[in-house]
């Protein structure tokens, strides 16, 4: 693997300028005569705007104008859309509220923008926001999915009858009914997944500045993929052609999938600069992105699985609720049908699946991807179900999996995916064995004996990444290809710049991109620069999600990696008088293999670009892009095992071990991948323990900031132990699966589990608060 | 945060001055005062920095007598070695306020002054029965804390110094608010000559209060165990998402057992 090579534990390149404040976010952007946005937001769930009154605030001192959304509709700025259409299954499509990026006539969540006032300073657009008037007519609001379904319920969008966006299914309903009357054994359980927060350390922000000279739009904007937003800023919301309009994702503080979607904000920043002709800043504080930032989870399922007298499941019945919130989001609709209801198969072999979803608008912040996006709401339902499924037939929780697991591939669910590799059972064994499963009654004696209740919990977890294969998608609904483009420059000295759709958040591919190209040309990993985020620069690209960036984004640049070595080698043959069959690069050097004829990589591009001796015909330069679309999901998974101790005076639960063992398929650089699943095990002990939005009854966020939003701390996380048992992907050129979301997904249940095994109950809600847990302790001893 | 006026005072004299123009607000430490001018739940004209003034900084111990300036650190107090030694309990109240950067800002006085239901102090003044100083006069504990962010001190009074006599046992035990890290419920003991004190911070409604059937137990005998015995009430305790008044009276009675047994 060499030093700098795939496999190698190489210290990211990009830390020195994160751990040395020398990041560039788009709140250090400074554009000259730069001014500042506030926005009003609506402090009501859901109210008609009765009057709108901005006089009193266009006077204030240092005010450049405050704008209402009938002026921006005047202006011709679209509705907020998503893009994946869902159809109920009575062939209807899913029924989509009109969104305006600055509401017009009514509000439909605290938080809802309403005006936005630019002014020469942020302290003065704030003291000239609390000077707009506005005139509002309560309406009765509604927070919980359950609740907007019920008859009489307030109605939030005309378009959606009785706040039912889409009834969608999969599977065969009838199997999966047989299956359960024929059962031995069903287990039925409710599973509620929590909403969440998703806290980026960045909060959103965005810089819109329109050259009126070249009508022509600059926005620096938090974005996991500036393509996506260009995309659809021009195509959906008319902020201006693609041609006219530039994207910019500089260093970007972390995403979780919520910085997707493009949000009221960036549009409203673009269209203000256009109208007042100065170019307008907005940088939400951190109570606005917990109103504003889209949610995560939040669904509500009734489970049954049915089991025959081997203990084998035969059948799985899913009927889950999901709140979208008040406006349906970017990929709100994905996130609960396919890339939720697609992986109930988990690690499994259920002949008969059956899930229905309904996803229902309430008077919240709008909900979509957060880390996981569908996928830990699935792998949560089953590896509860699985657990208490085994407590009820009496069954080690371990034997119970492994007698179930798929071990032929590759493996057809009955819900669409198809798995291409994967060894569960290896997983399970590397998890059992680092947690001393064994040894675990014994560790629960002792520590009963100070009076402590010990408790263990497994979740075998399954997922699908690198999505995704574009036609396929578009056969479901998405309403853009999921494939990634690369674009490799050799400079005429022989460094390199890789272009990637791909945007980098923290995943580290200023390190790991440049790794590939090492291993590929031994060049120096700083000789190799990586240039994302900027749709003037790169071709276009769909963007970082979904564990996507290694399975698909690196596939793209293995291709024009390979058009390159193709060029290479011939211009390096033609140099050495040698057959281009004959020419091996070792690093840094192109050698006829089996002589000591060679040139050195530099010249081999400096004869590219002099173009003085070139093969005849051949054009001169060396710069290859490539447009890389999966054939396959990638299904990385794995078995995660979480040990609690739980002190029954006071409800609090020490997390004392936590092992992982996941399968990623090859891996780039494992000291990333352990951060990576470090980050995604402290959000999924986050969510199952301290995490969690609360709405009052009259939809004020109650948990709007870190004085109420428990965030995980390093003092609540225990040091975990992770290892990898890897089966290569046999659907892309490196064998990667991807590793992002992992640990967001796999531990949640693996921590109930444990906490419930402590209690000896058969669940307790997420999170799993000191109170809740003191409450459940005691009510469980009588 | 809206314009405001700043103002750095050298003595308290001064002080007292500057703070009777305008909408004042004194400022030791910021802690809380600054953060809620930054949401702009306060806007007062002027503040007034009382938190470099030296003769408000430093512990001195004499006899059995504990002196702490208004303007001495949560830090500072933390690590004092006569205070360690002396009255570690209070020590180790002050090394668990906040974090490293509210306890190298924060301050004694800021703190009781400001009386905030979840701050730690107000049990520890109260279980001590120490005496707050103030610019114009010399105010019980008892009489000092008079319900949520309310206390005795009158307009352009300045808390000076906090005053308490050595226990023989004293020990605080808090349970923080998870997401906070406030006290949800902090239990201060302190066994002296005069008898056993139980102050609980964090759980009452109308702010910190003496536990009275604990310290009725403790004075029978100083053990948890005896604590074990006595039912604490929710009536009058704080609800809110985090915590129950139910949980609360848990916490009452499982935070004072520890704070005994932690005091020896």
């Amino acid at each position: 693997m060499g030093i700098e090579g795939i496999g190698a534990r190489v210290a990211r390149k990009e830390d020195k300028r994160f751990i040395t404040g020398s990041g560039r976010y788009v709140d250090d952007m400074v554009v000259p005569g730069m001014k500042h946005a506030v926005f009003v937001r609506s402090p009501h769930a859901h109210a008609e705007i009765l009057s709108i009154d901005v006089s009193a605030a266009k006077k204030m001192p240092g005010v450049i104008d405050v704008l209402t959304g009938k002026q921006l509709k005047a202006d011709g700025i679209g509705n907020l859309i998503c893009g994946w259409m869902i159809h109920s299954k009575d062939g209807t499509p899913m029924k989509m509220g009109a969104w305006s990026p600055l509401a017009v006539d009514k509000v439909r969540y605290v938080g809802d923008a309403v005006v936005v006032v630019v002014a020469d300073t942020k302290g003065q657009a704030r003291d000239a926001a609390e000077a707009v008037s506005v005139e509002y007519r309560e309406l009765p609001s509604v927070i919980q999915a359950v609740d907007a379904l019920k008859a009489g319920a307030p109605q939030i969008h005309a378009e959606a009858d009785n706040n039912l966006i889409f009834d969608w299914e999969i599977g065969d309903a009838k199997a999966a009914d047989e299956a359960v009357k024929a059962a031995a054994h069903v287990t039925k359980i409710r599973i509620v997944n929590n909403r969440l927060v998703p806290n980026a350390m960045e909060p959103r922000a965005a810089l819109g500045h329109y050259d009126r000279g070249d009508d022509h739009t600059t926005c620096w904007t938090t974005s996991q993929n500036p393509h996506v937003a260009r995309l659809v800023m021009s195509a959906f919301y008319n902020v201006a052609p693609e041609n006219k309009l530039r994207v910019i994702a500089p260093d970007v503080g972390g995403g979780f999938g919520s910085k997707i979607y493009i949000y009221p904000e960036e549009v409203v920043c673009c269209w203000a600069s256009k109208k007042t002709g100065v170019p307008v800043k907005w940088v939400a504080d951190r109570t606005e992105s917990f109103l504003s930032d889209a949610h995560g989870r939040d669904h509500v399922s009734e489970v049954e699985m049915a089991f025959d007298k081997d203990n084998r499941i035969i059948g799985l019945k899913v009927d889950t609720i999901a709140n979208l919130g008040a406006y349906m989001s970017l990929f709100s609709s994905c996130v609960p049908t396919y890339l939720y209801a697609t992986l109930l198969s988990g690690q499994y072999n259920i002949p008969a699946i059956h899930a229905n979803v309904r996803t229902v608008y309430t008077n919240t912040a709008p909900v979509d991807a957060y880390r996981g996006a569908g996928r830990p709401e699935a792998t949560y339902l089953l590896e509860r179900t699985m657990e208490v499924a085994a407590r009820e037939l009496g069954v080690s929780p371990a034997e119970l999996r492994r007698k179930n697991f798929i071990t032929q591939f590759p493996h057809q669910t009955p819900v669409i995916m198809n798995y291409d590799a994967g060894d569960y059972a290896a997983s399970l064994d590397a998890a059992m064995k680092a947690a001393d499963y064994a040894g675990f009654p014994a560790r629960r004696d002792s520590a009963g004996a100070k009076g402590m209740l010990r408790g263990i919990g497994m979740s075998c977890y399954i997922e699908a990444c690198g999505i995704a294969p574009s036609a396929a998608v578009g056969s479901l609904g998405a309403g853009v290809g999921l494939w990634e483009s690369a674009e490799v420059r050799v400079n005429a000295v022989g460094t390199i710049e890789v272009l990637t759709g791909s945007h980098s958040h923290g995943q580290g591919h200023e390190t790991t991109f440049a790794q590939l190209v090492n291993s590929r040309f031994g060049l120096p990993i700083d000789q190799v620069s990586i240039v994302h985020g900027d749709t003037d620069k790169v071709q276009m690209g769909m963007g970082t999600y979904g564990s996507r960036s290694g399975a698909v984004g690196m596939s793209a640049i293995v291709k024009a990696l390979d058009k390159v070595e193709a060029k290479a080698k011939k211009i390096a043959a033609h140099l050495l008088e040698a057959d281009e069959g004959d020419i091996v690069i070792e690093d840094g050097t192109l050698k006829v293999a089996g002589t000591d004829k060679n040139v050195p990589w530099f010249q081999m591009a400096l004869a590219a670009y002099t173009a003085h001796n070139l093969p005849s015909g051949m054009e001169p330069g060396l710069k290859e892009t490539a447009f890389y679309d999966p054939s396959n999901f990638t299904f990385p998974a794995g078995c995660y095992i979480c040990e609690v101790e739980i002190d029954p005076d006071t409800g609090i639960t020490e997390i004392v071990q936590f092992v992982a063992a996941d399968d990623f398929g090859n891996i780039i650089n494992p000291m990333i991948v352990e951060g990576q699943v470090h980050g995604g095990i402290a959000q999924g002990i986050g969510q199952a323990l301290l995490e969690g939005a609360v709405y009052d009854d009259t939809g004020q966020l109650l948990t709007a900031s870190y004085m109420d939003y428990t965030m995980p701390r390093a003092s609540d996380l225990p040091s975990f132990q992770v290892s990898t048992s890897n089966t290569p992907c046999p659907g892309n050129p490196l064998g990667m699966k991807g590793c992002g979301e992992a640990g967001a997904i796999g531990s949640p249940p693996a921590v109930i589990n444990a906490i419930t095994d402590a209690l000896g109950l058969r669940d307790i809600a997420m999170p799993a608060s000191p109170q809740t847990v003191w409450k459940a302790a005691n009510s469980a001893k009588h | 945060m809206y314009q405001v006026n700043y103002h750095r005072a050298s003595s308290v004299e001064e002080a007292a001055k500057l703070a009777s123009q305008g909408d004042a607000r004194l400022l030791s430490g910021g802690m809380t005062l600054i953060p809620a001018m930054k949401t702009r739940l306060a806007a007062p004209s002027d503040v007034v920095d009382i938190a470099r003034i030296e003769a408000l900084k430093g512990v001195k111990v004499s006899g059995n007598t504990v002196t702490i300036g208004a303007a001495t650190t949560h830090h500072d107090v933390a690590g004092n070695a006569e205070l360690k030694s002396a009255v570690p309990a209070v020590a180790d109240l002050a090394s668990h306020i906040g974090d490293p950067h509210v306890r190298h800002r924060g301050t004694i006085g800021g703190s009781v002054a400001n009386n905030d239901p979840a701050a730690d102090y107000p049990a520890a003044l109260l279980a001590l029965g120490a005496t707050v100083v103030t610019n114009r006069r010399e105010i019980s504990a008892d009489d000092f804390f008079m319900g949520l962010f309310e206390t005795a001190l009158e307009d352009g009074e300045i808390v000076t110094s906090i005053r308490f006599e050595k226990p023989e046992k004293a020990a605080y035990q808090k349970f923080p608010n998870p997401a906070s890290r406030y006290a949800m419920t902090g239990v201060f003991v302190a066994k002296s000559k005069d008898g056993v004190r139980v102050a609980v911070t964090g759980a009452g409604d109308n702010g910190v209060f003496r536990a009275s059937e604990i310290e009725a137990a403790l004075t029978k005998d100083f053990s948890a165990a005896a604590v074990e015995g006595v039912s604490v009430s929710a009536d009058g305790l704080m609800s809110d998402i985090h915590a129950s008044a139910e949980y609360r009276a848990n916490l009452v009675k499982v935070m004072a057992k520890r704070a005994v047994a932690k005091a020896g």
